[in-house]
């Protein structure tokens, strides 16, 4: 396998609506939609023996309205050793996505942590809490629009270069 | 008499009393046989789990959102910090990961260099390991014994960068320094100490009849099932999956060396001890071969603007000033993209996924962190065994703190 067959596969099983590109690694790069999310992960798990999930992870974008979330999965097939990189954009009014727990057990704590950080709200999860921070944080730490440290302070200040 | 409430989640919770079946135990946050802060709610009948609720985040420092306002060379003392056990493997993975998205080519030098530093890292994060599940099942002797031998490779680390377990190894594009003649003779007496005792180490254990009946069927998983939650590292190799980043996705020249992947077939806790003992013998025999085919050239790639530069050039010449200060102040820029690195950690794969949209700091840096993935399947993992199993099974997973919360 590599990544034009791939491609090909992905493109025939979503209608073409993927966008697929291969980055200057290797990485074969698709971005889909969050209702796509649930089937293209099954027919590469079943049919091209995506077998292992490697991470989970999300990221903020605040100026690209209406996406301004993205959830990224990457998958290996460890038996022809091919890694693929979906991405799914969302926008922050409706930062919804389906569960790949079905797929996966070790999506969980995966999601957990993602949901904990970003707020992503993973349709479907069987246990949908924080795991790393306090239960009774009300906000969600990583998304960029919460500074790194209390913005109160005043004996970091660094008038010479700004930050 | 007690009796079983179940709650809308799911949850069983019982109520105690003290003759009754079904207590609640809380095993951690601090426990002295848990080796780090984790806290496991569990429902015991007796000695049986009947389940295990574990709670995780108590030493999370928000590496990811620190990263965010880092630059990239002060962002390897953070990863010093996931597994401490084996901080330059951490350590390396961040340069490599750095060098994939700048585009650095390092000498061949610089990739063997690195390989003798990270297969002494994984010695030791083994050694750790496997000489705690001997305090675990009752034998002190070898723990005290590896210990020593643990030592001698921070004191190796210290001839190399100057510290021992957090140990900001290397710069993005090579090493600060060569190294030198001390750790040389340093490396070739451990060379030739280490193995001795470790055959006294493994020949107290690995076929004792006590040890064996004591972890065979300790904590066991399926190959199908430890694929399912993502396992890698040596606990997935246990289970039968000859998965190891070393030889699917070559990293530092690793391609050169020879050397085979130990499999277990249970997945249980003997599995996982016999597994990290074969891969300590594999890593000195690649540090050898690293050794013996060590090629010549610098130790470092040409890329100033990721070395200071020696101090009397940063007063004479102009290139120098400007380069020192841009490392000071971290005004160095990385390209903008996406990369995934993965390295084989000492407990699996280490990876790294950084987005850069051209500044100075990452825009985005997610580790992925083996023991946090593979924790998960701890519950499954000890439901139905009794409660000393359980303690076992965690120490064999080695699960570490700092890099199961991050």
């Amino acid at each position: 396998m590599n990544n034009e067959i791939l491609m090909a596969f992905i493109n025939e099983n979503t209608n073409n609506s993927a966008v697929c590109s291969v980055d200057q690694y290797d990485m074969l790069n698709v971005n889909i939609t969050a209702d796509q999310l649930i089937d293209l992960v099954d027919v590469l798990k079943n049919k091209q023996g995506f077998i292992y999930l490697t991470d989970i992870c999300a990221a903020h974008y605040p100026e690209k309205v209406g996406a301004e979330f993205e959830v990224i999965y990457h998958l290996h097939n460890l038996i022809e050793n091919q890694r693929v990189r979906l991405k799914v954009a969302l926008a922050e009014s409706d930062i919804n996505i389906p569960t790949l727990t079905v797929h996966f057990v070790g999506a969980n704590w995966m999601e957990r942590e993602t949901f904990d950080f970003y707020g992503v709200n993973f349709v479907g999860h069987p246990d949908l809490r924080r795991i790393l921070n306090m239960d009774d944080m009300d906000y969600h730490p990583l998304r960029k629009q919460y500074a790194l440290e209390d913005e109160t302070r005043t004996d970091k200040n660094d008038t010479f270069f700004g930050r | 008499m007690s009796e079983l409430i179940i709650k809308s989640t799911g949850q069983m919770i019982s109520t105690e009393t003290i003759d009754g079946d079904i207590a609640t135990l809380n095993l951690g946050p601090t426990h002295p046989a848990t080796h780090g802060i984790f806290q496991n709610i569990l429902k015991v009948d007796g000695e049986r789990i009947l389940s295990a609720e574990p709670t995780i985040g108590y030493i999370h420092r928000a590496f990811e959102k620190l990263a965010e306002h880092r630059p990239y060379n002060q962002i390897t003392p953070i990863t010093d910090r996931l597994n401490y056990c084996s901080s330059p493997i951490n350590n390396i993975g961040w340069h490599m990961t750095v060098e994939k998205l700048a585009g650095i080519e390092v000498p061949k030098r610089v990739d063997y260099m690195r390989v003798i530093v990270m297969e002494l890292a994984r010695i030791a994060d083994h050694l750790v390991c496997n000489s705690v599940i001997g305090v675990d099942t009752g034998a002190l002797t070898g723990f005290t014994y590896m210990f020593q031998e643990r030592e001698k490779i921070y004191e190796l680390y210290e001839e190399i960068c100057g510290a021992r377990l957090t140990t900001n190894l290397g710069r993005i594009g090579g090493f600060e320094r060569d190294f030198n003649d001390i750790f040389h003779a340093k490396l070739n007496a451990f060379l030739k100490e280490f193995p001795v005792n470790f055959d006294e180490f493994d020949r107290l254990l690995t076929r004792n009849r006590i040890f064996m009946d004591r972890v065979i069927g300790a904590g066991p998983i399926t190959a199908e099932r430890a694929v399912e939650y993502s396992f890698s590292g040596p606990n997935l190799r246990a289970a039968g999956l000859d998965y190891d980043v070393r030889v699917m996705n070559p990293y530092s020249s690793y391609q050169d060396f020879d050397f085979s992947i130990p499999v277990g077939k249970d997945g249980d806790t003997y599995d996982r001890f016999v597994v990290r003992q074969e891969e300590i013998r594999q890593s000195l025999n690649i540090i050898r071969q690293a050794l013996d085919k060590m090629p010549a050239g610098d130790f470092h790639a040409n890329v100033p603007e990721f070395y200071l530069p020696p101090k009397e050039e940063v007063y004479r010449s102009m290139e120098s000033l400007i380069y020192h200060f841009k490392i000071v102040m971290g005004e160095t820029t990385i390209p903008a993209g996406e990369v995934y690195h993965s390295v084989e950690g000492a407990n699996g794969e280490l990876g790294y996924y950084l987005v850069s949209d051209g500044g100075r700091t990452p825009y985005r840096l997610h580790f992925r962190r083996p023991c946090f993935i593979y924790y998960q399947a701890y519950p499954e993992m000890i439901v139905d065994s009794v409660l000393s199993d359980a303690i076992l099974t965690m120490s064999s997973m080695n699960v570490i703190a700092g890099e199961l919360d991050a």
